[in-house]
């Protein structure tokens, strides 16, 4: 059984009577310890997926099992629990609270899991450790460079040690160089067994990760972009079609 | 232990806000000040009804009045016999009911004299022992009347300190207390010998006022010694000071029995007080207290009872209104001190539409985000209560050395209690809709706000 699974998935908005589709029928699996960016023009509707695969939204229509759990029948409150304990967040443009410092920005997620408070600065640490910032933890993140931002970013969406880590284009406000750093810290996790859904529009970006989606005007896009092919790197675990474009009936 | 985060957050946000929070806070501050300070007011005003209702005899002292006849008995108006000895011993007698029967031969202007000092005494009256009882006297020093003075008539006075005042000098004036038992005092140009005094009485107000006087420094006084004048201090207790007692044979033999009346003896008594067993069995006590009247006044009702439940009612009903109006003003303004709560919560929560986005999406709960403002807002009331109570306390202070001699206003736990429950009440309704308002954010817009 696949750790993510999606059925039939549409989201539609209304606006003025007019039917806007972000998502439209899409079908997905995503096994533990994937590394996978799902890459597409703007307003193809990435970010919606995330979002829902995130269970930051719910869709309109179809079905989503995530870890055994069915999310589109959940409660609110049994999703805050998900998002809690089985998803990180990394957004593009980090988010993280201006009046905390590093590390309680770290241990946030644990606040709401009621972990205890010695506990919390303990595994803070150590996801800071990871990310290379623990010298940096009594910090404001107004103190701090985007990328050290960033990085602390993901060390939060690390300290509860989720099954699933969502980034929606994560270096899409950093300079290149920073940017690069970021993924490489991304490729490291994934090393590590940890299961990344990285969304970007940068087919550089997505070159990096095994496994490539592609998103257009809602739908998984049938074919792989040709400047994509041939990039992926060999050896990563690829599970359904090498490499390829995803095209999953139910 | 999540609760305690709350908590400790709510405090950081207050913290990070300070003037802003104050200034909020000051409504519910004021509200709790009006609230304690008013009802210590009205308690402060009680406690001296109370005070001076024990001084005049306390609640359950009744007094026989002396009334006009009904119109049916206008025709037997002139054989109103009044009140006599008749009606004492009968009462005493035959009104088991009753506890006390104390009656009073008032000795009409009665100056009182010692050397070349003279006094007025608020009431002269020939009395019984009875009257120890009826009026709540305390022997200070000396006794009262024995049975022998009664029956000769003996020219013997109880004084209260304040005719020792006038005629022998106050402690203050003198600098000790005299205690004139065994002197001889002239009433009306007869001679009486002191026998006893009673205590001093006194309120609490005039009390503290008297040892702030005794406390402060002297002052030179220019001039003659001044008199203190009439009205000086509570009335109650001032008459109660200025009471002269004899024995009521005395009074009637060597006052009325030559001619009080156009030469005729009068024996009427001036009053007749009476207590009764048990306030319960007032209205039958009552009952059985007219039926031995109406006999020894051969059937004309020339008398009526006067209960201090009257005035026991009209206390009352003033402390309620009083209390009423002063919880409403009070009340109004804890509420608007709750909307004050209200409108910054709300835009507290405005300004971190993208926070509770944030704390959604790393998994706060709707119920987490909702507590927390609802705590913050407590914790606002509840620190605007805690200095209100201190500003209570501040504001009795000033009163209480601003009018030393109004009543002291007393602060009373219960008014407390209820100030601070009323407040965390608002505290708690102010962050309600704030607090289900961001508790309902959706995670998404809410991350996308600017
Ligand atoms: N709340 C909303 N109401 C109406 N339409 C929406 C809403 N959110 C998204 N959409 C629409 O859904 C479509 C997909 O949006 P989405 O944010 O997923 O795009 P995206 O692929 O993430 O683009 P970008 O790369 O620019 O971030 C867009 O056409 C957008 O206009
Ligand atoms: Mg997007």
């Amino acid at each position: 059984m696949a750790l993510v699974e999606l059925r039939n998935v549409s989201k539609i908005y209304h606006l003025g009577g007019e039917e806007i589709r972000a998502l439209d029928d899409v079908s997905l699996d995503i096994d533990e310890g994937e590394f996978i960016s799902i890459i597409g023009p703007s307003g193809s509707g990435k970010s919606t997926l995330m979002h829902i695969l995130g269970c930051l939204d719910s869709p309109s229509h179809g079905s989503i099992r995530l870890d055994g759990t069915m999310i589109q029948s959940a409660t609110t409150r049994q999703l805050a629990t998900i998002r809690n304990r089985k998803i990180g967040f990394v957004f593009q443009f980090f988010n993280l609270l201006p009046k905390l410092s590093v590390l309680q920005n770290v241990e946030l997620p644990m606040v709401y899991s009621g972990i205890s408070g010695r506990q919390r600065r303990e595994r803070a640490m150590a996801a800071l450790e990871q990310v290379d910032m623990a010298n940096r933890c009594k910090h404001r993140p107004s103190q701090l460079s985007g990328g050290q931002q960033q990085r602390t970013a993901i060390a939060r969406a690390l300290v509860n040690n989720p099954r699933i880590i969502f980034a929606d284009e994560p270096t899409g406000n950093l300079d290149t160089h920073t940017g690069e750093a970021i993924l490489d810290l991304f490729r490291h996790l994934s090393t590590e067994g940890r299961t990344i859904v990285l969304v970007t529009h940068d087919p550089e970006i997505a070159a990096v990760t095994p496994r490539r989606i592609e998103i257009r005007d809602g739908k998984i896009a049938e074919k792989l972009d040709l400047t994509l092919a041939g990039l992926s790197p060999k050896g990563a675990r690829v599970p359904h079609e090498a490499g390829g474009a995803e095209t999953q009936g139910s | 232990m999540q609760l305690l985060n709350t908590i400790v957050a709510g405090f950081k946000e207050i913290w990070a806000h300070k003037a802003r929070s104050l200034l909020t806070m000051l409504g519910i501050v004021l509200g709790v000040a009006s609230l304690v300070g008013m009802s210590a007011l009205i308690k402060g005003m009680e406690n001296g009804m109370k005070e001076s209702m024990i001084a005049m005899g306390g609640a359950d002292k009744v007094l026989i009045r002396e009334e006009d006849v009904p119109p049916d008995q206008e025709h037997l108006a002139d054989q109103a016999p009044g009140r006599t000895m008749y009606d004492v011993i009968g009462l005493r007698e035959s009104a088991p009911l009753l506890r006390l029967v104390s009656p009073e031969m008032r000795v009409n202007g009665a100056m009182i004299t010692r050397g070349d000092k003279a006094t007025w005494p608020s009431e002269c009256v020939g009395v019984w022992p009875a009257v120890l009882e009826m009026n709540l006297h305390t022997m200070g020093h000396g006794r009262f009347f024995s049975d022998i003075d009664e029956e000769e008539a003996r020219a013997v006075c109880v004084i209260g300190t304040g005719i020792r005042d006038e005629l022998f000098g106050s402690p203050e004036e003198v600098g000790h207390e005299i205690i004139p038992i065994g002197e001889t005092i002239q009433i009306r140009g007869q001679p009486f010998t002191i026998v006893g005094m009673l205590t001093h009485y006194e309120s609490e107000e005039e009390r503290r006022e008297r040892e702030a006087r005794a406390n402060a420094p002297k002052q030179e006084q220019a001039g003659p010694q001044r008199r203190r004048g009439w009205g000086r201090g509570n009335w109650a207790f001032w008459r109660k000071n200025t009471t002269v007692y004899m024995p009521l044979n005395t009074s009637y033999i060597r006052f009325r029995a030559a001619g009080d009346r156009d030469g005729i003896p009068d024996w009427r008594l001036s009053d007749i007080d009476i207590k009764v067993r048990d306030m319960g069995v007032l209205e039958p006590a009552l009952q059985q207290a007219r039926n031995v009247m109406m006999v020894s006044h051969r059937g004309i009702e020339d008398f009526t009872f006067q209960t201090q439940e009257n005035n026991l009612d009209q206390i009352n009903t003033q402390i309620r209104n009083t209390r009423i109006s002063g919880g409403t003003i009070a009340g109004i303004s804890l509420l608007v001190g709750g909307i004050g709560i209200m409108n910054i919560m709300l835009a507290s929560i405005n300004e971190r539409i993208r926070e509770i986005g944030i704390r959604k999406a790393v998994g706060a709960s709707g119920f987490a985000i909702f507590s927390q403002v609802l705590v913050e807002s407590l914790v606002i009331a509840l620190l605007g209560a805690a200095a209100g109570v201190v500003a209570s306390y501040g504001m009795v202070w000033l009163l209480a050395h601003i009018t030393p001699t109004g009543n002291l206003p007393v602060i009373t736990p219960f008014a407390l209690i209820v100030a601070v429950c009323f407040s965390a009440f608002v505290g708690v309704v102010a962050g309600l809709f704030p607090g289900l308002k961001a508790a309902r954010l959706n995670p998404i817009e809410a991350l996308r706000y600017e």
